[in-house]
């Protein structure tokens, strides 16, 4: 894979972007300075030389980077389209003339969705491989299992998945969400009057950390707001469960009276046969929402949509996020696809994770060139506070605590499985990896304090 | 069969044995010491500890070898017992981690977020390390007792007992993976700081770990060899390839059975326990079918029937695996989907069987290997 | 003449004042003084347009006033227009408006030709609280043909008609409830129990309670007797599954004794078949046709499934009989190849639409609906039944794998040519996963993990059922799938199952060849 990239990087694209520009009168320089010196401006030459000059003092060997997304096993299906993103992230970015003008090689790995096989491949990028920064992961198991690994031997992670907050590592990177910049608002919109004024809450998710986590907090947060414990219901499904009838019975049961709404959780393979099931009993959207949190475009576009349409969904992007630099995005996505032959080729689809990948790529970058240095300690204090203008718009990194400020979008599942923004918060949230519901005497600061702390 | 065959194979199979023995436990981890970073001689400690944890593996192949290789019987469920030794050493190693957690709490981590206030009295156990060593050996065995004893008595053989394993493999990997089990659900245990006051992350940790695992191995094979050779090995042997015939001799077969499969699961036991510190984690993913499963392709790949075919087997198929996904990552199931079949119709002897074919063409073919073609009805 | 100057100046004055004032006014007022104008001249003309403008207004009062009117006198040929007011207004107006629309909508669609779209229209009714839908409401449920619809608009009417400041109303509405064993309603009767408990309650509000109490036993006992059909009913659907999924390996286990623990992934390519089937008909045929796809794949399913299950057989099982253990595993090896394959061929891209017929369900009674698609399945896999049975006593083919089953080499020896007969069963019991593949993209996801959900089920099926035996298979799909149902209410879906593996192990202790084994005086059978 890694070889593909570099083939690719020396086929000179003529889209004119800035950047590219800049890439491009370089190599002309290269290939023709002898006739430059002749010929151009004394100006113009100082320009080409300095910047020549720069990128040579800086260049070097190219610098690898590893990414880490299962290629094989169940996890697959969504983690393919990370790996694709960041690879063309770094194809843009070898085009335009790659990190502070040295290539970057991308050394792919496949962990398989064997959470055990994740920290073997972990330290085999980070010690074998000597990779500066690693772009991957998706479930929380599997970062959890890689985070040992990363801080022992300081390693960088980006990590661009929504996830369930309470962890602080200073050596990843959340560009995902965190549960108060999804989860939160999410429910908060449902309670409010123009998302339905709901009252009762059956909270559905698949069993393990992320759901778990973001219940907790969710059923702080709905007590916290009178909501009685009454109104409140919580259930587990196993991994690849398939059979609902139960459950969508007692949802039933739950909705009648109406003012119920479902936040799910459920993850993966599993959620095809509960929107089923959970249309077929008789179910509507209007009755029951269903609130998802793990349900993007990637996942819906291998789905029969009509049994969700009009069901929710938060996230921080959404293809159909109406921005210049999206539709330029969306397309550049499916041209990669095509172009490289990968599988379903043009009907790939962007959504959250693939944009926050994307941005992290792109972020290393500002931040590698920021410090000057790929050294993990200086690029991570280069990473706080950098802006980019991600797809979806403007995002912001904290200053301190690891994660990304991101906007809050509510979308309504359409037939063709994309999303209509039905909600968009106000300006960027700040994540806050310590939830103020559960624990509101925690923060997360590698500035001022190291890592986790307790407030005053 | 032929004495003086199986003499002449006992003693290569004992040189081999010292001579591979000697190269794991000697050469490998001076060859990660001596040489500079950059020699091609060096073992880099990433290599040294994905070594040991082969050879751990080799240790739970070990025990289904001598399960299935000797006795006949198929076990699809060795995971769950390789789990049970991982678990409890990872409890132990949990329980170590003390205030250096993400919460900064005693209790593990999963405790915190699943808002476990109190440690669960099942875990007091293994807050020493004879707690941990000892439930890592123990709990499988006892589990391998009560299970085997009921299957083994009542006569569940053959297929049936395959599927009841793999029934149970399945749903030890459903309860490992609930919460409420307050062993860390999904996610499992990770993120161990010490091990006896060792810190897992310095290398020669690492390498003092290899060595034990090394050893582990050895005196595991020790202890196979023991038990094939003796009177109760031929017994094992015979009713294998005919059960009926074992039982008119007035042997009862079940007892030998459920003596071997309690073994089994003490080796699995011994290879989970030294398989976490040196992998850091262990979850409900290395229980259930499908890695159960991938004991037996170890095994059957390596050569069953013969212990040093286990042995074989687990650390190739490892490598392999290690190495190919690398470069295929999308070929990897179809090589070990296509290994089983071709090994399994074809090559039933396995790598073994086929080193050996090559060495005595002249001779018959191994003896050991006379699948239980008779239990076919 | 001063005094007549005196005028004239405060006249200019006055003048400039005004027409300051009134670019003032114009200016602050530019946006809307078309419908200023425009208002003051219709307003006498049309209520209906008067207040089309006045829930524009920036005064709250005003805008529920026209609300008010709009409800009463609006219809349905109003939407459009609220809609285009909708799109322009900011938030506080299109608060203001959404019951508007919703009611006038779902009014509309109380006399829609769509059952189920007047049945939503008036369970949507309840939400607004209006006290004008009641009449909208009776009107529709007196021309109801559908009886669940007509209850549907009946209960709604008694549900709005609960939030009256008329106790008497309230008490009939109660006890109306009661009588409908209106699920919706339990949740506010039981308020009305509660606020008829508090010491402070007055002697209406008791009188309520108690009507109250009586209606929420008697919804109570209704509903018990329907969870007691619905879970009935879902245990006979997962039963139902179960046994389409275990018919083919039953009868292979039974014939050849071969576990196939491939069978799982010869679902998966019925599944597929049924996926490319629909593939093709939206690549080829009209729209109209589409739902013609699904019957279609029935025989691309059995017949796709069937060759590769052919295949399968000579080239890998063939070579390994008389050993089981080895079949088992070298179909194992097949199983992760077939799932790599379909996860690299197919890709996530893969939905089965379900055809209308089979979205949805029918209520049978108050309380108990049943999705079609479970319906189907089950009476799928009753039909698979009948097939085999036919197909096993009642043909040629039938009588020869029987006797293989019983006796292979005395089979053998009477001229049966039982290599051709394995052949042919193992074709046709792949061809069973195929046909259960098909059914189960009507409940699940087509993917290539799909074999892998079910598998340890049907094996455990099997197993429990013994081998050789029909009526094996059904009892313990029926016992086992019944079983789950009743405990998952209780124990959660996973210890429901692991309940179900542990009485399994249990359950062979007692008969460790299954509920039907073989009789023979095999030793080793």
């Amino acid at each position: 894979m890694d070889k593909k990239v570099s083939q690719d990087s020396q086929n000179v694209n003529e889209a004119v972007t800035p950047t590219e520009e800049a890439g491009s009168s370089r190599r002309e320089f290269l290939g023709q300075s002898g006739r430059v010196a002749a010929g151009v401006g004394v100006a113009a030459l100082l320009g080409n030389l300095g910047n020549y000059a720069l990128s040579y003092a800086a260049g070097g060997p190219p610098i690898k980077i590893g990414v880490l997304h299962s290629l094989s096993g169940t996890m697959a299906i969504s983690e393919v389209s990370l790996r694709d993103v960041v690879l063309m992230a770094v194809e843009e970015i070898n085009k335009a003339g790659g990190v502070m003008g040295r290539q970057v090689e991308a050394k792919v790995v496949d962990p398989a969705s064997n959470w055990d096989l994740f920290a073997e491949k972990a330290k085999q990028l980070l010690l074998e491989d000597k990779v500066s920064v690693v772009f991957g992961c998706w479930t929380s198991v599997s970062r959890k299992s890689v985070l040992p690994v990363f801080e022992k031997n300081n390693g960088l992670l980006f990590y661009p998945v929504q996830y369930e907050g309470e962890e602080c590592s200073r050596n990843v990177f959340y560009t995902g969400a965190a549960v108060n910049q999804q989860a939160a608002p999410a429910v908060e919109y449902l309670m409010s009057q123009e998302g339905g004024n709901y009252k009762k809450f059956y909270l559905l998710g698949t069993d393990y950390v992320y759901p778990r986590t973001t219940n907790k907090i969710l059923r702080a947060m709905l007590l916290a707001k009178k909501v009685p414990a009454s109104n409140i219901e919580e259930e587990y499904t196993p991994f690849h469960h398939q059979d609902y009838q139960t459950i969508c019975g007692k949802i039933k049961k739950f909705a009648a009276g109406g003012g119920a709404a479902v936040i799910s959780t459920i993850n993966g393979d599993s959620n095809v046969p509960f929107y089923k099931e959970f249309g077929n009993q008789g179910l509507r959207a209007e009755d029951a929402p269903i609130m998802a949190f793990s349900v993007a475009e990637d996942e819906l576009r291998g789905m029969d949509t009509s049994a969700l349409v009009g069901h929710l969904a938060a996230w921080n992007y959404y293809q159909s996020v109406d921005t210049p630099q999206n539709k330029k995005f969306v397309a550049n996505f499916k041209a990669y696809c095509k172009r490289n032959n990968l599988p379903d080729g043009e009907n790939r689809v962007t959504d959250d994770p693939i944009e926050a990948a994307y941005f992290g790529v792109y972020v290393w970058k500002q931040a590698v060139e920021k410090a000057g240095d790929i050294g993990v300690d200086k690029v991570r204090k280069a990473v706080y506070g950098q802006k980019f203008l991600a797809p979806g718009g403007q995002i912001m990194m904290d200053e301190a605590n690891q994660h990304t400020h991101k906007p809050v979008l509510i979308g309504e599942i359409l037939k063709d499985g994309q999303f209509k923004v039905i909600h968009r918060s106000k300006g960027l949230v700040k994540p806050e990896p310590w939830s103020e519901y559960t624990n509101p005497e925690k923060g997360c600061d590698w500035i001022n304090h190291q890592g986790t702390y307790q407030k005053k | 069969m032929p004495e003086q065959a199986v003499a002449r194979q006992d003693s290569r199979e004992t040189l081999s044995f010292y001579v591979v023995g000697a190269l794991f436990l000697i050469v490998v981890p001076l060859l990660n010491v001596l040489p500079a970073e950059d020699s091609w001689l060096h073992i880099s400690d990433f290599r040294l500890n994905q070594f040991g944890k082969f050879l751990a593996f080799a240790i739970l192949a070990l025990g289904l070898d001598l399960i299935w290789g000797y006795c006949g019987v198929l076990s699809l469920g060795q995971g769950v017992f390789f789990g049970f030794g991982a678990y409890c050493m990872g409890m132990y190693l949990s329980l170590q981690i003390g205030k250096e957690s993400v919460y900064g709490s005693e209790l593990p981590d999963f405790m915190v977020w699943t808002q476990v206030k109190e440690l669960p009295l099942f875990w007091y156990p293994f807050k020493n390390f004879i707690g941990g060593f000892l439930g890592a050996m123990l709990v499988p065995m006892l589990f391998a007792t009560i299970f085997g004893f009921l299957a083994f008595r009542s006569r569940i053989k053959g297929v049936y007992f395959a599927i009841i394993t793999q029934a149970l493999a399945f749903a030890a990997w459903l309860v490992f993976n609930r919460n409420e089990t307050r062993l860390g659900g999904t996610n499992g245990l990770t993120d161990f700081k010490q091990l006896l006051g060792f810190r897992l992350s310095d290398p020669s940790t690492q390498r003092g770990l290899y060595i034990l695992t090394v050893l582990a191995l050895a005196a595991s094979y020790m202890l196979c060899r023991w038990i094939v050779a003796s009177r109760a090995g031929n017994v094992l042997i015979a009713i294998r390839d005919s059960e009926s015939r074992v039982t008119f001799s007035g042997y009862t077969p079940w007892k030998y059975k459920l003596f071997v499969f309690v073994v089994a699961a003490g080796l699995a036991g011994l290879a989970g326990m030294l398989y976490v510190p040196q992998v850091g984690i262990i979850t409900p993913a290395q229980i259930g079918v499908l890695p159960s499963l991938e004991v037996v392709i170890w095994v059957a790949v390596g050569g069953r029937g013969t212990l040093i075919g286990a042995i074989l087997g687990a650390v190739a198929v490892n490598y392999g695996r290690s190495v190919l996904t690398n470069y295929f990552p999308e070929a990897w199931p179809f090589i070990l989907g296509g290994l089983f079949v071709v090994v399994v119709t074809m090559f039933p002897d396995g790598l073994v069987g086929m080193i050996r074919k090559l060495s005595d063409r002249k001779k018959t073919p191994s003896p050991l290997i006379k699948a239980e073609g008779s239990t076919a009805a | 003449m001063s005094l007549a100057g005196i005028p004239r100046k405060l006249l200019v004055l006055v003048v400039l004042l005004l027409s300051v004032l009134g670019l003032c006014l114009q200016s602050a007022l530019a946006a809307d003084e078309a419908d200023h104008i425009a208002s003051t001249v219709v307003s006498s003309a049309d209520p209906i347009e008067q207040a089309l403008l006045d829930v524009k207004s920036e005064d709250a009062a005003v805008r529920s006033k026209a609300v008010a009117l709009l409800i009463e006198k609006g219809d349905a040929s109003l939407i459009p227009k609220l809609d285009a007011i909708r799109a322009e207004a900011d938030r506080a107006i299109r608060v203001a408006i959404k019951p508007v629309i919703d009611l006038l909508k779902n009014r509309a669609n109380l006399t829609s030709e769509q059952s189920d779209t007047r049945r939503s229209a008036a369970a949507d009714l309840v939400g607004t609280g209006r006290p004008e839908a009641i009449t909208w409401l009776e009107q529709a449920a007196a021309k109801e043909p559908v009886w669940w619809v007509k209850y549907t608009m009946e209960e709604s009417a008694q549900l709005i008609q609960l939030r009256s400041e008329d106790q008497a109303v309230q008490l009939v509405a109660v006890k109306k409830l009661g009588e409908l064993r209106s699920q919706n309603g339990l949740s506010a009767l039981k308020e009305f129990v509660e606020a008829g408990a508090q010491s402070g309650a007055t002697n209406e509000q008791r009188a309520l309670a108690e009507a109250a109490q009586t209606s929420v036993e008697r919804i109570d006992s209704w509903s018990r007797w329907a969870s007691v059909m619905e879970t009935l009913f879902r245990g006979v659907s997962l039963s139902s599954i179960l046994l389409i999924m275990s018919l083919g390996l039953a009868i292979v286990f039974g014939l050849m004794g071969v576990i196939n623990m491939a069978h799982g992934e010869l679902m998966m390519i019925g599944a597929y078949a049924t996926f490319v089937t629909q593939q093709a008909f939206i690549a080829w045929f009209s729209p109209e046709m589409f739902d013609w796809y699904f019957p279609v794949a029935l025989p691309v399913a059995f017949v796709t499934a069937a060759a590769f299950g052919w295949v399968l057989e000579a080239t890998v099982i063939r070579f390994l009989y008389g050993r089981l253990l080895e079949t088992l595993l070298a179909t194992w090896g097949v199983s992760l190849i077939l799932m790599q394959a379909a996860r690299v061929y197919f890709g996530d891209l893969t939905a089965v639409i379900a055809p209308q017929a089979l979205r949805g369900g029918a209520q049978v009674m108050v309380g108990v609906y049943l999705p079609y698609n479970r319906i189907f399945i089950i009476v799928l896999s009753t039909i698979c039944v009948l097939g085999i049975y036919f197909l096993l006593f009642r043909s040629n083919l039938g009588i020869r794998v029987r006797s293989v089953t019983q006796n292979r080499n005395m089979s053998a020896c009477l001229g049966i040519p039982t290599r051709k007969v394995d052949s042919y069963t193992f074709a046709f019991a792949s061809g069973l996963a195929g046909i259960a593949g098909w059914a189960l993209t009507m409940v699940g996801n087509v993917d290539p993990g799909l074999g892998q959900n079910y598998i340890v089920d049907s094996f455990m099926v099997v197993v429990t059922g013994g081998v050789g035996k029909l009526a094996g298979t059904i009892w313990a799909s029926l016992g086992i799938g019944g079983l789950n149902k009743l405990i998952e209410p209780v124990s959660g879906a996973v210890y429901g199952k692991v309940f179900i593996l542990v009485g399994v192990i249990l359950f062979l202790q007692w008969r460790p060849q299954g509920l039907f084994a073989a009789k023979g005086r095999n030793a080793d059978a």
